[in-house]
């Protein structure tokens, strides 16, 4: 509760310094949050005092408690970075409580325990983010803001047809209720026909196969800031919907989605890295990776057993801090070397080699070079398709491992490594406070990732109970609507 | 009446997606309220349909006699409609921002994002 209003109240203030407050309170909260949550179990609140399976409930699980803990680090990043690199049109206009918004609405989404209440958080996060992408509007980001709207304006369709469907078989919109009322469906119920309903709705969201058209088309077009948070974040929302759904709701049939979701998760992973390569331009290519990385997280889901989702989220809170940092990484490298492609960088190396191990730490992160933080959830991950006899699904992660690598050494030779090209412009330089506000918050995340990679193991533990609350929804059954019958 | 409703749904759903697949951006924008309406639309039928018997508990009596119509899902679809109101609005609000730097309603002439000859 303290979060939400916390976040509301800095929402009203036009102000950047009390954005921060908003922020920097916002990350207090959400670790007192995770602390409560793993000390005491899950949490749930009914908002207005209506009791459990008519009112709306907000629940604080740990898989929860974790994203919104993740959501309040990046966004304070964010935030700090935006100060320096967001110009004053932009912040006239209201960028900062945008961002807020943005937050709000997805801390609504990880805690809420309700479906219709969920469809309400992700429209707030949605109209935050159409905002943030179209703010400026360039020819590029126009048209990238028209092909995201009208993909996301769909799954709201889909969502609430998901939804209107659900409610007529079971009367409940309660996701407690509805895991109760859905354990004991009959086959002649379409169950899985409704899931599906959700399985698109939610994969266009992830940027899932084939519903990622519209992420490389629209993630490069914003300021980096904004890019930072949305690949951080907003991609992952969906990632936790669908996860949430996965394992709450729709577990009748796991044989066939979730068997339906291991193949999506490994053309996912294909798809994404393969356009990676392609690609000549930092943001692209950053882009790219990020629907790749997803289909490691959905694969974790597919496998649907604790080991398989433990890692799914170690590489979710991973994947999260690491995406964010590579983005503000590559905004840094716009700014010092005046462009995001490859063919016009160059040489950075020679000027600026503190900026160069900036970006080799994180890249190595991502491709999952031990003993880096990207490296255990894999371990994790290939552990448990080879428990399940998967041994093709393993070569496919391992093989999109090593082209994640090529891609980002691709980034790492064009920009930093090769001699730079005869025409290059020198930007300014960076002043002291700008240096500060550029540099600080990359610092801080990256120190974040080497604090994951060397304490992986209490991270592991904290993600395997978040696993084990996933996969036993009756604790989650019984903390919304109490012992009962 | 459930089956005319559930006709009119179906050729909502049918009709949006068609525009949908136009390429004039209006159109889209056309198609994905006509969606909105639809899924509106699905959700009231979904409730079942009782005619002048509101959910309200008569004097002296301890519950409702059925049947009587449900009253959640018409407040969902009042929230869906008021939300979608507000993407419509922007959505043509963007339409209309797209079309001053295009100056062209072809979907295929927004595409500049996606291709790199065309990038500052």
């Amino acid at each position: 509760m303290a979060i939400l209003s916390i976040i509301n109240w800095g929402n009203r203030v036009l102000h950047r310094f009390l954005a921060l407050a908003g922020s920097v309170g916002l990350l207090f909260a959400a670790l007192a949050l995770l602390t409560t949550v793993s000390e005491q179990g899950i949490l749930s609140s009914n908002i207005g005092d209506w009791p459990a399976p008519f009112g709306i409930v907000l629940v604080a699980d740990l898989p929860g408690a974790i994203m919104v803990l993740m959501a309040a680090i990046v966004g304070l990043a964010v935030l700090v970075y935006s100060t320096a690199s967001i110009d004053e049109a932009r912040e006239r206009f209201g960028y900062y409580p945008l961002i807020l918004i943005l937050l709000t609405g997805m801390c609504g989404a990880f805690l809420t325990g309700d479906l219709f209440n969920l469809y309400v958080w992700f429209e707030i996060m949605l109209i935050a983010s159409f905002a943030l992408l179209a703010l400026g509007g360039s020819r590029a980001q126009l048209g990238g803001s028209v092909k995201y709207f009208a993909l996301n304006l769909l799954v709201s369709a889909f969502f609430l047809t998901g939804i209107g469907f659900l409610y007529g078989m079971t009367g409940s919109l309660n996701m407690a209720a509805l895991a109760q009322a859905l354990r004991g469906a009959g086959p002649e119920q379409p169950v899985t026909t409704v899931a599906i309903f959700f399985m698109i709705a939610f994969g266009i969201k992830a940027a899932m196969f084939p519903l990622y058209f519209w992420l490389p088309a629209s993630y490069h077009t914003p300021p980096v800031a904004v890019s930072a948070i949305f690949a951080g974040l907003l991609t992952k929302v969906g990632v936790y919907a669908m996860i949430r759904m996965f394992t709450l709701l729709f577990v009748q049939d796991t044989a066939w989605t979730h068997g339906l979701l291991l193949v999506g998760a490994a053309l996912t992973m294909l798809s994404g890295v393969l356009g990676a390569v392609a690609r000549r331009e930092i943001r692209r290519i950053l882009s790219f990776n990020i629907i790749s990385h997803i289909g490691y997280i959905v694969l974790g889901l597919a496998l649907y057993r604790p080991l398989a989702l433990a890692g799914a989220w170690f590489y979710l809170i991973h994947h999260v801090i690491v995406m964010a940092t590579l983005f503000l990484v590559s905004g840094i490298v716009q700014r010092v070397g005046g462009s995001f492609r490859l063919a016009r960088l160059g040489g950075l190396y020679q000027r600026h080699p503190g900026l160069a191990l900036l970006f080799l730490l994180p890249a190595l992160a991502l491709s999952g070079v031990p003993p880096l933080s990207g490296f255990w959830p894999k371990l994790v991950l290939l552990q448990a398709m080879l428990q399940d006899g998967l041994g093709l699904m393993a070569a496919i992660a391992l093989l999109v491992s090593l082209l994640t690598l090529f891609s980002m050494m691709r980034i790492w030779v064009g920009a930093f490594w090769s001699q730079a090209p005869a025409s290059v412009v020198t930007p300014a330089p960076l002043g002291g406070v700008e240096r500060r506000m550029l540099y600080g918050p990359v610092l801080a995340l990256l120190a974040l990732t080497i604090a994951i990679s060397v304490f992986s193991g209490p991270v592991f533990e904290l993600t395997q109970r978040a696993a084990q609350q996933l996969l036993n929804p009756q604790q989650y059954i019984v903390a919304v609507l109490g012992a009962g019958p | 009446m459930e089956v005319a409703l559930a006709i009119v749904i179906g050729a909502l759903y049918a009709a949006g997606l068609y525009m949908m697949l136009r390429r004039s951006m209006v159109k889209l924008i056309a198609g994905l309220v006509l969606l909105g309406y639809a899924s509106n639309l699905l959700i009231f039928v979904v409730s079942r349909l009782t005619r002048a018997s509101p959910p309200l508990v008569p004097e002296g009596a301890h519950s409702i006699a059925e049947p009587f119509a449900d009253p959640v899902p018409q407040a969902l679809i009042l929230t869906a409609i008021v939300i979608g109101f507000g993407l419509q609005a922007f959505a043509l609000v963007l339409v209309r921002r797209a079309y001053q730097a295009v100056n062209n309603d072809d979907l295929d002439q927004v595409t500049a994002s996606d291709r790199p000859d065309l990038q500052a």
